[in-house]
């Protein structure tokens, strides 16, 4: 387990030089320029900047200095944002982004594994079929179309809960992007822990634990539970980097001062070392979260040894 | 020795499918006696495994429904039992043992907390009292390092040794009613030998009653008491085990005796195969069940159900020629008895 664990650590460091590299070099490939608007700049004023910054280094050394940036965990001060470093602009959007995206999985989550455990006991009832019903809706409807309905219905005419706006945590402010953000995640969870737990109790274990004259409950929180969740806990790895993406567009719909907000504007402003910044900090965290999630379905399947 | 234990009056099991009604168990009855080890028999698919779950009520509901019957045991009907009364038969006064150790202990569960959770249920142990009761019942099936194997995880464990773990949890409370379906069909065939064995030792050590369900007449000959042959959801003959080997009444016992590997009698030949397939009970035809497959099938057998004949006051046959086959079952034995007196 420990060698395991090691193992996907020191594999992290190559995949995320990777993922920057790529970055990088599709950066450089779009046309435009973070000094440049509109208005082309004086050859004189465009030539200065292009020495302030490096740019007139030949490429593989502009590549060498982003690496070993990188590498040290310093990735420079902002184009954009005067005077900021973009550890300090990650270390001020990084609470926003997590607060949503943990508080929207965490939703889907409780309420996911709530409606699919309940679904599958009470197979074909009206309470199956409506939570069914409801969860095909959530993975239909895109997240930048459910957002705008929920502000419109809840925000502009109801005048329940704001429509937009950081407000710390916790606030009202939130309710709206978690439930938007939460909503995929939410009915996809509910589907598989359904489909898991349906499977799990058909099975010959289950008949046993019956056999042993065990309450429904302990039949189902006890020894069902385990098994039918572990759908739910392989998809979490890809959902948490699906969730990032998410946050991405959700921090837009509701002007959120977060990770994703901050990208987007980074990469309309071609602020390089922004955009690497947070390239490279995203995809750590997915990979470790990954790792988590390997670690946590090896502590619940006794079977799996790493 | 004395008494009934068990008394199931014309059972009835249904399971109603897309295809149809599926008569799984169709008008069983039998008693079982204290301290009787009772054989039940037959192809698969003849309704064995629905039968003593419906004794446990574990039939699935739906597509299934015990449609009538009674099943007494110790005085009580136990289809009149609330879900909660019937909890506290499962597991405790009777258990189950089931074909297919691999798949019946709970993969993500310590064997230590499977065996405890049935003691702490029904004996009311505490956690420390379970875990050493726990230790001693797997020492008495014959595990191996108890001690140090009660905390593994099934996946640690062979069949062989999975099967006696869940012989274990079905004798931790001492139940009165042991059921074991099919407990070796899953297994090797040395490994088969032991359990068998190991249940046979048990089952001397407590005095309880053993339902063995097989399709194999081979397992239960050393083990049983009285053996029923099932077919089509139906008892097709029942008997000491003795008489049913010796002399049995109905044609379909004879297919499975004859299926039965006998070296002395088979050496070099192919092993016998009653023709054809066990019947679609969902569509069974108005005669006998057997009669497409049987040698001595006549134009009333495809016609008329037929009657559950009494051979003797504890054998019985249900064929319209019962008396006929059983005299030819005598006469064959006496031959052969003549033939074993005078090896000329
Ligand atoms: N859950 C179920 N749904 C539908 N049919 C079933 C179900 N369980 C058993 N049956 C049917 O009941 C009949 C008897 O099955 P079973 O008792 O398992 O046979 P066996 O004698 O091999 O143990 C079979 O025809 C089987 O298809
Ligand atoms: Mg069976």
């Amino acid at each position: 387990m420990f060698r395991f664990i090691i193992r996907r650590l020191v594999i992290t460091v190559p995949l995320v030089l990777v993922v920057i590299s790529l970055t990088w070099g599709l950066i450089r490939l779009a046309p435009g320029n973070f000094y440049s608007s509109e208005k082309a700049l004086p050859p004189a004023i465009e030539k200065n900047i292009r020495e302030k910054y490096g740019l007139d280094k030949p490429w593989y050394v502009q590549y060498g200095r982003m690496i070993g940036n990188v590498l040290r965990g310093d990735f420079g001060l902002s184009l954009r944002y005067q005077g900021q470093s973009v550890n300090q602009i990650l270390a001020q959007t990084l609470p926003v982004s997590a607060t949503l995206g943990l508080l929207a999985y965490g939703l889907a989550l409780v309420v996911g594994v709530a409606a699919g455990t309940l679904a599958a006991v009470k197979q074909n009832s009206r309470l199956d079929y409506i939570s069914m019903a409801l969860a095909m809706l959530g993975i239909s409807v895109p997240n930048f179309v459910l957002g705008p309905i929920l502000v419109l219905i809840f925000s502009l005419n109801l005048y329940w809960l704001p429509p937009s706006r950081w407000g710390g945590f916790p606030s009202w402010n939130l309710v709206l992007p978690v439930l938007t953000l939460s909503a995929v995640y939410m009915a996809y969870i509910a589907r598989l822990t359904r489909a898991g737990m349906l499977e799990v109790l058909r099975s010959d274990y289950i008949r046993t634990a019956r056999a042993k004259g065990l309450s429904e409950r302990a039949v189902i929180f006890r020894h069902a539970m385990r098994g039918g969740l572990l759908p739910v806990v392989s998809f979490t790895g890809p959902a948490l980097a699906f969730l990032i993406s998410g946050t991405v567009v959700v921090e837009r719909i509701f002007a959120l001062p977060g990770l994703g907000n901050y990208f987007i504007n980074a990469s309309l402003n071609r602020d390089e070392p922004l955009i690497i910044g947070i390239v490279a900090f995203t995809s750590i965290l997915i990979m470790l979260l990954n790792l988590a999630v390997d670690i946590a379905y090896g502590l619940i399947d006794p079977r799996i040894r790493y | 020795m004395d008494g009934i234990l068990l008394s199931i009056r014309d059972l009835r099991t249904y399971f109603y499918t897309e295809d149809g009604i599926v008569k799984a168990v169709d008008g069983v009855s039998f008693d079982l006696r204290r301290g009787e080890t009772l054989g039940i028999v037959g192809e698969s698919g003849s309704g064995k495994s629905v039968a003593n779950l419906s004794i446990m009520r574990l039939i699935p509901e739906p597509p299934g429904r015990i449609v009538s019957g009674e099943i007494i045991f110790d005085g009580e009907d136990l289809l009149a039992l609330t879900p909660r009364e019937m909890r506290r038969i499962r597991g405790k006064r009777i258990s189950m043992v089931f074909q297919d150790p691999m798949t019946s202990l709970n993969p993500f569960m310590r064997i230590s907390r499977q065996l405890m959770e049935l003691t702490q249920l029904h004996l009311g142990h505490t956690k420390r009292q379970a875990y050493a009761h726990a230790i001693e019942m797997l020492e008495r099936v014959g595990i191996p390092d108890a001690r140090m194997r009660v905390d593994s995880y099934p996946h640690a464990f062979s069949g062989g040794m999975r099967q006696r773990v869940m012989i274990a949890m079905a004798l931790a409370c001492e139940p009165e009613l042991l059921i074991a379906d099919e407990p070796t069909t899953a297994l090797d065939v040395t490994i088969q030998a032991q359990i068998l064995e190991l249940i046979k030792r048990l089952k001397r050590e407590t005095g309880m009653s053993v339902i063995l369900i097989t399709h194999d007449l081979g397992v239960v000959a050393g083990m049983a008491d009285r053996i029923i042959v099932m077919y089509a959801g139906k008892i097709f003959e029942i008997a000491p085990t003795a008489k049913l080997f010796a002399t049995p009444a109905n044609p379909y016992t004879k297919g499975l005796l004859r299926s039965v590997p006998d070296p002395a009698r088979d050496a070099g030949r192919e092993l016998y195969q009653i023709p054809g397939l066990p019947p679609d009970v969902a569509r069974l035809p108005p005669g006998c069940p057997f009669a497409p497959r049987c040698a001595l099938a006549q134009e009333r057998c495809r016609r008329e159900f037929p009657p559950f004949v009494q051979i003797a006051p504890d054998h019985h046959s249900l064929c319209h020629f019962a008396t006929e086959v059983y005299a030819e079952s005598v006469r064959e034995k006496e031959a052969k008895g003549a033939s074993d007196l005078n090896p000329l």
